[in-house]
């Protein structure tokens, strides 16, 4: 084996970094399939119907159906239709989804104070915030260039909305960032170890907090429905009142692109909230150093255990949250996040600030 | 490796700065222009300056370009015939790129400093993050706090010119609807057959 690296020399490095992505991409594709399925059964389950249950035993394999019935349909591009934007659009949306997980920890290292993750950046948080603010691109190209009506008003709403919570959802992970005093999200995570009263939705370590923090996590979860355009924010594809938003004029691949992107970004956003409020990859008992260090790859693992479970549980989340609450109206929804959420999660950081100037944090 | 990267980023800023200009369709050149700003955040990283990087993504990218990107879609101006009169612009455009050219050139021989050898992204502190709060936060406090004064006018100005109160307007009060109870809305009434309320 270490022959083989050192054959390699200075492509080793670059050859790892890949081998890591593919791997990700193939682990984020298979539950992608499956939690696809999983929110469409949960949706069945809360209406008393029984969901997709036809292909493969209780309908595994719905999702590799649709999948093939995606690809073998043929490609419609409209009539005057921007065609290079109209087909690079969904890619972006894809692409840029797959790119915000190179920054997501998803467990301990067996050395001590490695992570297991594609890049360890500095600026984590911030690349997150990053790329999903470009998000937003993906939807208004689409939009622009299906050069018809109904897509571009659903493009305009929908961007509208995302720039809107993204301005809350700044604030929110401001919090947190103050809290912690780094913007790296495994040091973000590894301020929550010791038990699940050191998470920061309920940071009982820095006690009058909780009063903060955990209106703070819900506020996290509600703009992240808005941000994904999930129900009971999924305005932008109202079916009611605008057919299908942006996507109007998608079909086959091109559409499969934005959805898969769409599903990526809701997962994306479950594992900001494990890891920004819930601990990341720590388990709700501490282990103790001695057990780190001792059983290094099994605490690796159960991390990742930890990691994947709070990952799924947010999921569950976001699709009961789809299943129960009624759509908002628009002026509602603009209401919400710029009356409500902004001027709650700006008080939010004043107040947070100023516990840490003043009383500093114990972690 | 790093001379590579560089190499290529650099080139696609190029190039999709001299597309923003070149390109025919106004919303091609935003596009062109939104890779030329995510391609100068690549270069930022390069240099080790990653916070700004992601600021120039975050506030340029995310926001700005977006904003534009709405204006132009929006504007329903004929850009083709706005672009016949626009050769003659040229020699002016020349002018001012050698103005620019020539200012940064006398910099560059005056300092002779500005190669990444002594670039240091985060002088004295852990991270460039730190670094730049340091330094925004106590040595620029009050130039800082200015700015955010300038934008804050800017805003309220901005509200002020579109602002119009009209009357006769239907409003929604959120605190009216949700406080609606069924004894306001629905009234039971039992008319009797063939005479109608």
């Amino acid at each position: 084996m270490s022959n083989a690296i050192e054959s390699l020399g200075s492509f080793w490095g670059p050859l790892l970094v890949l081998g890591q992505i593919g791997l990700f991409t193939l682990v984020l594709l298979l539950s992608i399939a499956f939690l696809l399925l999983l929110d469409r059964k949960i949706w069945a389950g809360v209406m008393m119907r029984k969901g997709p249950n036809v292909v493969g035993p209780f309908g595994l394999l719905q999702s590799f159906a649709d999948f093939g019935k995606f690809l073998l349909k043929e490609i419609v591009i409209p009539a005057g239709a921007n065609k290079f934007v109209f087909i690079f659009a969904p890619i972006l949306t894809c692409t840029l989804a797959f790119a915000a997980w190179a920054a997501i920890p998803v467990a301990p290292g067996t050395q001590q104070g490695t992570t297991w993750v594609i890049s360890d950046l500095n600026v984590g948080v911030l690349y997150l915030f990053a790329i999903s603010s470009l998000g937003v691109y993906g939807i208004i190209m689409g939009g622009w260039a299906s050069n018809s009506k109904y897509p571009f008003l659903g493009a305009l709403r929908s961007a509208a909305q995302m720039v809107s919570y993204e301005v809350s959802i700044g604030f929110i992970i401001i919090t947190v960032i103050l809290m912690v005093g780094s913007m790296n999200l495994a040091d973000i995570v590894a301020n929550q170890d010791g038990g699940i009263w050191n998470w920061h939705a309920f940071a009982f370590q820095n006690f009058p907090l909780i009063i903060v923090m955990f209106p703070m996590f819900v506020m996290f979860f509600i703009s992240a429905l808005a941000e994904t355009n999930r129900p009971p924010f999924d305005l932008p594809e109202a079916e009611s009142e605008l057919v299908a938003g942006y996507q109007v004029e998608y079909g086959s691949t091109p559409y499969l692109l934005f959805m898969l992107g769409e599903y990526l970004n809701i997962v994306l956003m479950c594992a900001m909230m494990t890891i920004l409020f819930l601990g990341g990859w720590h388990g709700p008992v501490a282990l103790g150093e001695q057990f780190a260090t001792d059983y290094a790859l099994l605490t690796a693992l159960s991390g990742l255990f930890w990691f994947m479970f709070k990952v799924f549980l947010c999921f569950c989340m976001f699709a009961m949250v789809k299943a129960i609450v009624p759509r908002y109206r628009y002026d509602q929804l603009m209401r919400l996040g710029w009356k409500i959420f902004l001027p709650t999660s700006l008080a939010a950081v004043v107040i947070v600030a100023g516990y840490v100037t003043y009383f500093g944090v114990q972690s | 490796m790093a001379l590579i990267a560089f190499g290529l980023i650099a080139a696609v800023v190029i190039l999709s700065a001299v597309f923003v200009i070149a390109a025919r369709n106004p919303v091609h050149s935003v596009l062109w222009l939104i890779l030329a700003f995510f391609s100068s955040a690549g270069l930022m990283v390069l240099i080790g300056a990653e916070f700004l990087a992601m600021l120039l993504i975050v506030v340029y990218v995310g926001a700005v370009a977006v904003l534009f990107l709405f204006v132009v879609m929006m504007l329903d101006v004929d850009f083709v015939e706005l672009k016949q009169g626009s050769l003659g612009y040229w020699p002016f455009a020349l002018l001012i790129g050698a103005i620019l050219i020539a200012e940064m050139a006398l910099v560059w021989a005056a300092s002779g400093a500005l190669t990444f050898d002594n670039f240091d992204p985060s002088p004295g502190a852990e991270t460039n993050t730190e670094a730049i709060g340091a330094v925004m936060y106590t040595q620029y406090l009050l130039l800082f706090q200015l700015a955010g004064v300038i934008l804050l006018v800017a805003m309220i100005g901005a509200i002020v010119l579109t602002l119009r109160h009209r009357p006769n307007v239907k409003r929604q009060d959120v605190g009216k609807q949700t406080g609606r109870r069924r004894s306001d809305a629905i009234e039971m009434k039992d008319p009797a057959p063939g005479q109608g309320i």
